[in-house]
């Protein structure tokens, strides 16, 4: 986005009553005065002053270059906990941050529907930058496109994000070893109940928060707690889908199995009972600000205490380890000491009645 | 076969509507078929209706047989 | 969670295990008949399977609405969302049934019709009121447990007037079901069903009593449990089984008395009654053409009745070739010996209601139990 210098424009944006309309993505000066009255603003750092199309950006020499990118349809757009805006942003910052990178920059496009209010974009759009100073990680450019009333669901975003990752490292999802331990770092399914205590005809009253966070800081704590970083070999969140679909994810690409203790996965009496209420499986509920950690056996103890040690990490725990098994079964010991199998997400979990 | 929890009714409502608490988790339903739920009551709650009450000394009851000892076959008539 | 955690000890759960494994007689064969689908979720996600001796086999029933609702009344709902353009609402069980024409309900909204999932009937209603230009249909499905509210809500729209709110009644009936397979040539002449005892509906016994089901004890020799859905409860009532059958009896028990009582819950079931009257016949998927176990709304609340209102008629629908969610409702055959099982027939493509539903045999073996029938390795 081109930014032209204030003081053009008749007068500044209603943001109380406005709404968005298709002249706000024509690339003309409605255009760039919704960039330089809200995006810029809010966004504000040296790289987006530049004003160019494309931020030139300074790199650190050595490292591996680490990019991820995001698009976020979700609705509703405020949720307990978070919105659109900050979740964009904790999203491609935690994808960068599973391979272990430094996030360094983000880019962040939005396609508004004509009609959106503008005092709900401002909203997002502050939550983000906000989101974005907190987690250190700077919008440094970005697009806005507008799209016909119907076209859209008020707004959609993409994030984009680069990071450097230090030689040495490996961390992915082929990595799991069997023996290998499991661990995640704290309560899961807050991120999707709290979502879907807000669609309708689902309501229910809870003070459930969706646990969005930038986790990179976290990572950076449990890599330097370790004398060796090569004995962490895999980091994932896991967000759609849940813990389940991403340990099958991690087993399938690994080609190992795994065996996880029911007793104890960590999860809120609230979000428990919620998941009762709606006939859900906290095991398969989205999680926005939670991450798991494969790493060798002889570093958990020490990784768990790191990650403990850290804001976000506090109520980590060990749920399991990793198996040699040519199926690639996630498998769990329930509370009574039987024995199933937790497979993928297949389709979207509904709410049931039976 | 269908996904009934027992929660506590924790406020009435006009027009047949309680309010109910499961762990922390409020959620309106309708009392219509459980006419007579009293705050303090726990009630089974299906699709939004409550549709059965917890009686708390059979749940005492029930529990207490779960805890029994096998019975031994000349016991048995 | 009071009610629930305490039904949920896993202590408890191995001592009435071991009273189950002390009790049975080494030299006899159990076999039960878990008639409704929450106890198969509840045995396969608590591996109380694992729990059990070898001489005890839980045999699944077809007690699940979505898996018994046959092709062509999930036909019919999509078709008033397509053709007539209603707003067509329906519990999220139905939303992926695999319907003709390679539609399902989930499919079809992905063609434009507007389909809702409600949590409840009296969303349907709600948005009925909140939408009087558009024609609002709420897609009634499941057993004793959920007729009530549907009941209600019909009593309420014709209380309230409201004009543009119908229902699809497709609710069933439990007693009809179960008489039906005990009827059914596998279990009576041929034997290859041997059943020895039903574990009976918790919830649907909440509003039908433990009443209706005496007759299955006299008529046919067979004890009744009346079980609760937590695997304590579930752990129990196939001891109180297990209990009978050494003992000859053949009686109905109720273990689930914290909440059911022989009579069940008259206020709903007056209020039932009311609303609805018997089906001569009905199609279940799996079971054929099955008498006096299903409703319909009563001429008096006609305006309300969906089939009447657009001049719906059933058409039967046959299932693929080689489903055998029929046989497998009948418990004639498990999810293994159907040739679709686990290759064109999965979770992401399901051919049969059997996939489909969460408690569906077929979906319940393969997210739970499909790795015992490969002899897994562990480290």
């Amino acid at each position: 986005m081109t930014m032209t210098t204030k003081k053009n424009y008749l007068r500044p944006i209603d943001f109380k009553h406005g709404r968005v309309d298709m002249t706000h993505g024509a690339g003309g000066r409605a255009a760039a005065q919704l960039v330089d009255e809200l995006f810029a603003r809010a966004f504000d750092n040296d790289y987006l002053r530049q004003g160019h199309d494309g931020a030139l950006l300074p790199f650190p020499t050595g490292g591996r270059l680490v990019m991820a990118t995001d698009g976020h349809v979700i609705a509703p757009l405020f949720f307990p906990g978070g919105d659109i805006g900050c979740l964009s942003v904790h999203g491609t910052v935690n994808d960068v941050a599973m391979s272990g990178a430094k996030p360094l920059y983000l880019a962040a496009s939005f396609i508004l529907e004509e009609g959106f209010a503008l005092a709900d974009l401002k909203r997002i759009v502050e939550s983000m930058a906000a989101a974005a100073r907190e987690a250190g990680v700077p919008i440094v450019t970005g697009d806005t496109k507008v799209v016909e009333k119907g076209k859209g669901d008020g707004v959609f975003i993409s994030t984009t994000g680069v990071g450097v990752a230090p030689d040495g490292l490996c961390i992915n999802g082929r990595q799991a070893r069997a023996g290998d331990v499991i661990l995640v770092s704290g309560t899961i399914g807050e991120h999707g109940v709290a979502v879907m205590s807000l669609r309708e005809s689902l309501e229910f009253e809870t003070a459930i928060e969706s646990d969005t966070a930038a986790l990179h800081t976290l990572v950076q704590t449990m890599l330097q707690a370790l004398p060796d970083p090569t004995t962490l070999h895999v980091l994932r969140d896991p967000t759609r889908g849940g813990l389940a679909t991403t340990l099958n994810e991690i087993a399938t690409q690994s080609k190992v199995g795994m065996t996880i203790e029911e007793a104890l996965i960590p999860v809120l009496p609230q979000v428990e009972a919620a998941c009762e209420l709606l006939g859900l499986d906290p095991l398969y509920v989205a999680n926005e600000g939670k991450l798991i950690a494969i790493c060798a056996p002889e570093v958990a103890d020490q990784l768990l205490a790191a990650m403990r040690a850290h804001p976000l990490g506090r109520g980590a725990q060990r749920i399991g380890t990793v198996t040699q098994d040519s199926h690639c079964f996630v498998q769990m010991h329930t509370r009574f000491g039987g024995r199933r199998v937790v497979d993928w997400l297949s389709g979207e979990q509904l709410p049931r009645i039976c | 076969m269908c996904l009934a929890i027992p929660a506590r009714v924790v406020e009435l409502l006009p027009a047949l509507r309680a309010v109910v608490d499961l762990a922390g988790v409020r959620k309106e339903v309708s009392i219509d078929l459980v006419d007579d739920a009293q705050v303090g009551d726990y009630v089974i709650i299906h699709v939004g209706y409550a549709i059965g009450k917890i009686d708390p000394e059979e749940a005492e009851r029930t529990l207490a047989l779960f805890a029994e000892l096998a019975q031994s076959e000349e016991a048995q008539p | 969670m009071k009610y629930i955690d305490e039904f949920r000890d896993g202590d408890g759960a191995r001592h009435i295990a071991a009273n189950i494994a002390a009790e049975v007689r080494p030299d006899m064969a159990y076999n039960f008949m878990e008639f409704c689908r929450g106890h198969t979720h509840a045995i396969s996600r608590y591996g109380i399977a694992d729990m059990l001796p070898a001489n005890v086999r839980m045999i699944h029933g077809p007690g699940c609405p979505v898996c018994v609702l046959p092709i062509g009344r999930v036909d019919l709902a999509i078709r008033l969302a397509l053709e007539q353009g209603v707003m067509l609402c329906t519990y999220g069980d139905t939303m992926r049934v695999p319907a003709s024409d390679s539609l399902s309900l989930i499919k079809a909204k992905a063609r434009g019709a507007d389909i809702r999932m409600v949590y409840s009937a009296s969303d349907a209603l709600k948005l009925a009121e909140q939408n009087p230009d558009r024609e609002v249909v709420f897609f009634a499905i499941g057993f004793e447990t959920t007729t009530p509210p549907t009941a209600l809500v019909i009593r309420d729209a014709a209380a309230r007037a409201v004009k543009n709110f119908s229902v699809l009644c497709c609710h069933v009936l439990t007693p009809s079901a179960i008489t039906h397979i005990l009827e059914s040539a596998e279990v009576r002449q041929l034997g290859t069903v041997p059943i020895d005892g039903f574990i009976g509906p918790a919830h649907v016994s909440i509003i039908i009593g433990s009443q209706p089901y005496e007759h299955f004890a006299e008529e046919y020799r067979k004890p009744v449990v009346i079980t609760g859905f937590e695997p304590l409860d579930v752990m129990q009532g196939i001891l109180m089984l297990v209990r009978q059958v050494n003992a000859g009896q053949a009686v109905v028990e109720n273990e689930f008395s914290r909440v059911v009582t022989r009579d069940g819950n008259l206020a709903a079931q007056n209020l039932v009654s009311q609303v609805f009257e018997l089906r001569e016949s009905f199609e279940w998927r799996g079971l054929g053409e099955v008498p006096y176990s299903a409703l319909k709304i009563r001429p008096a609340f006609a305006a309300w009745d969906a089939e009447r209102k657009f001049d719906l008629h059933y058409a039967s629908v046959p299932d693929h070739k080689q489903c055998e969610c029929g046989a497998i409702l009948r418990g004639v055959k498990r999810p293994q010996d159907c040739k679709l099982f686990g290759t064109v027939c999965t979770p992401e493509s399901p051919m049969g209601s059997c996939m489909v539903s969460n408690e569906g045999a077929c979906a319940a073996h393969y997210s739970y139990g499909r790795f015992r029938d490969i002899a897994v390795v562990a480290a």
